[in-house]
């Protein structure tokens, strides 16, 4: 039986003027229908660095987490702020193709598209009008490099994509949301499906990758986001309980339910 | 009987059905080949036909079966193709949508002499479109129309959320990601549904008898103009297939070998059903491996 937690007492940290913030969210709700599924949620994405979301199943972390690319158009009621570069891009007026070309996103199974491996990384960038062959193969080739992916397919890049491992194949679409030269990168749980050799390789990769962008990432894993994270969000039933720095998140958590999650009691 | 045991006869009889369904379209094969090879010629195949007796060649009719299908669907795949990603893709899960669903349906249990006699009165009468190739490939749309619909539907359906997402994602449109990501990956399946379909065109006569005519006036194969009356692609000239030739045959025929003729006629029928299978799956496979890069 899950304890009762009371939702009143929550620290989550704001960041002072000097800090740039690559996406910010301002009383962010979430509602599946009548279901209110996501609180309230005020949190700053430092810019550069890698944000982890925890909390166990149900936490509202995944649902959070797409909300930001406004993937949950269509499927959930999303209503609050989300301020990137200065503009809400949670109306109704903003070009969600647009956004999503500066947000992107990786999911929890690897889903490259059936197609080859060069193609899946090029097939978004001719649809959004890039031609020439030398660009399009320079960017296969950063972007495959920026996933630490390119050593591996380098001379099989007209194999189906779905010829690689899973390890491989969730680079592979890491390499993806990268070659549309994105701002953020959500990740939500890359690794779940991974074994523990490829869940190190995009581990290292997401350490290299927050040189260039600004990672958030949701987990279900607390060593992962202890090994990669710099700040870390505790999501608990709906709501954002604590948000610190991922040091103090597990050396000294303030709030009781925290604590206890990080101890492992539920979750 | 223990587990093992219910299993081994469960497969037994599994294996006994599937040979049964096996064999006995390998003895409809073998009967129908036996019984009207012997009888084909390379003259029987081209040649043109007594259109009083129904004597002589099935070249012209063959021709005919494979315009109609090349005409029909022309009509039907766009429609139904845009009918199936809307079912699939956009439409919301409402009354609206299951009245279409079940509107498709009943279309597809339309018996084929009704379908044929509106088509009749409708296009070849009203329309003043005469009996023609033209209006029947417009009847056999109203029969491929509910089956490709249900298999482009499905088929897309069939197809992970998460390559939606993965398109979505990286800021394509619905539409980008629909025609350009799910629809290669659907392709096999819409395929199996074309091949399927353009059996039950081929082997349809009802329908025909009212809408595409009982007469193959003699044609012109140097003549490759559609608008010329005599040229074999000019959509307005009755067009005997060769499954209503079968049928006038036996039925109207006054042909002394009116048996030979039919059997005969339906060896070609099969071989060219057959023929038409192979190709069709072959094309797909192809551009399956041309758009997904698979082996």
């Amino acid at each position: 039986m899950l304890k009762q937690y009371s939702f009143e007492k929550t620290a989550v940290q704001s960041f002072d003027a000097q800090t740039t913030l690559a996406l910010k969210t301002e009383d962010l709700q979430v509602f599946y229908g009548a279901n209110h599924a996501m609180h309230d949620a005020n949190l700053g994405f430092p810019k550069n660095q890698i944000t982890a979301l925890i909390g166990a199943s149900g936490s509202g972390k995944s649902t959070y987490l797409r909300s930001l690319n406004r993937m949950n158009d269509g499927i959930a009621t999303v209503t609050g702020k989300i301020w990137y570069h200065g503009v809400n891009i949670n109306e109704p007026n903003v070009n969600i193709y647009e956004i999503r070309k500066h947000i992107g996103m990786v999911f929890q199974r690897p889903n490259p598209f059936s197609k080859s491996i060069r193609e899946n990384i090029v097939y978004a960038l001719k649809a959004n009008g890039m031609k020439s062959k030398a660009d399009l193969d320079e960017r296969v080739e950063t972007s495959l490099r920026g996933a630490a992916l390119w050593d591996e397919v380098k001379d099989t890049l007209d194999k189906s994509a779905l010829s690689l491992s899973g390890g491989q194949q969730q680079r592979l679409c890491i390499a993806r949301s990268i070659a549309m030269a994105p701002d953020v990168l959500l990740l939500d749980e890359p690794c779940s499906a991974l074994d523990p050799i490829s869940t190190v390789k995009v581990e290292e990769t997401l350490l290299e990758l927050q040189k260039q962008y600004t990672i958030i990432i949701v987990t279900h894993n607390m060593q992962q986001a202890a090994r990669v994270s710099s700040q870390c969000a505790f999501f608990h039933l709906g709501h954002v309980m604590e948000y610190t720095s991922t040091g103090t998140m597990f050396s000294n958590p303030q709030i009781p339910v925290t604590q206890d999650y990080i101890a492992g009691s539920f979750g | 009987m223990n587990a093992k045991q219910r299993d081994r006869v469960a497969t037994v009889i599994i294996d006994l059905i599937v040979a049964a369904v096996v064999g006995i379209l390998l003895f409809l094969l073998v009967y129908i080949l036996s019984a009207g090879l012997p009888h084909v010629s390379w003259k029987f195949i081209t040649g043109a036909s007594d259109p009083m007796s129904g004597a002589g060649g099935i070249g012209v009719q063959l021709f005919n079966s494979f315009y109609l299908l090349v005409l029909t669907m022309l009509i039907s795949i766009p429609i139904s193709l845009g009918a199936g990603i809307y079912l699939a893709e956009y439409a919301k899960d409402n009354w609206r949508t299951s009245l279409i669903r079940s509107a498709i349906e009943v279309l597809s249990s339309l018996p084929s002499v009704v379908v044929g006699l509106f088509g009749f009165l409708l296009f070849v009468v009203k329309f003043k479109m005469g009996f023609s190739v033209i209006s029947g490939a417009v009847a056999l749309t109203f029969f491929n129309l509910p089956l490709l619909t249900r298999n482009i539907e499905e088929s897309l359906s069939a197809v992970s959320r998460s390559q939606r997402e993965a398109g979505l994602s990286l800021g394509l449109s619905k539409w980008k990601t629909e025609i350009g990501i799910i629809l290669p990956v659907a392709l096999p399946g819409i395929v199996t549904g074309v091949v399927l379909s353009a059996g039950r065109v081929f082997g349809e006569a009802a329908a025909l008898i009212y809408t595409a005519g009982q007469s193959a006036p003699v044609t012109n194969f140097s003549d490759w103009n559609p608008m010329d009356p005599a040229s074999p692609l000019n959509p307005m000239r009755p067009a005997e297939t060769l499954a209503v030739h079968i049928w006038k045959i036996n039925t109207e025929g006054m042909a002394e070998n009116a048996a030979q003729l039919s059997a005969a006629a339906s060896a070609i029928l099969i071989l060219a059903v057959l023929l038409f299978n192979l190709g069709a799956r072959l094309l797909g496979n192809f551009l399956y491996r041309r758009v997904t890069a698979s082996k």
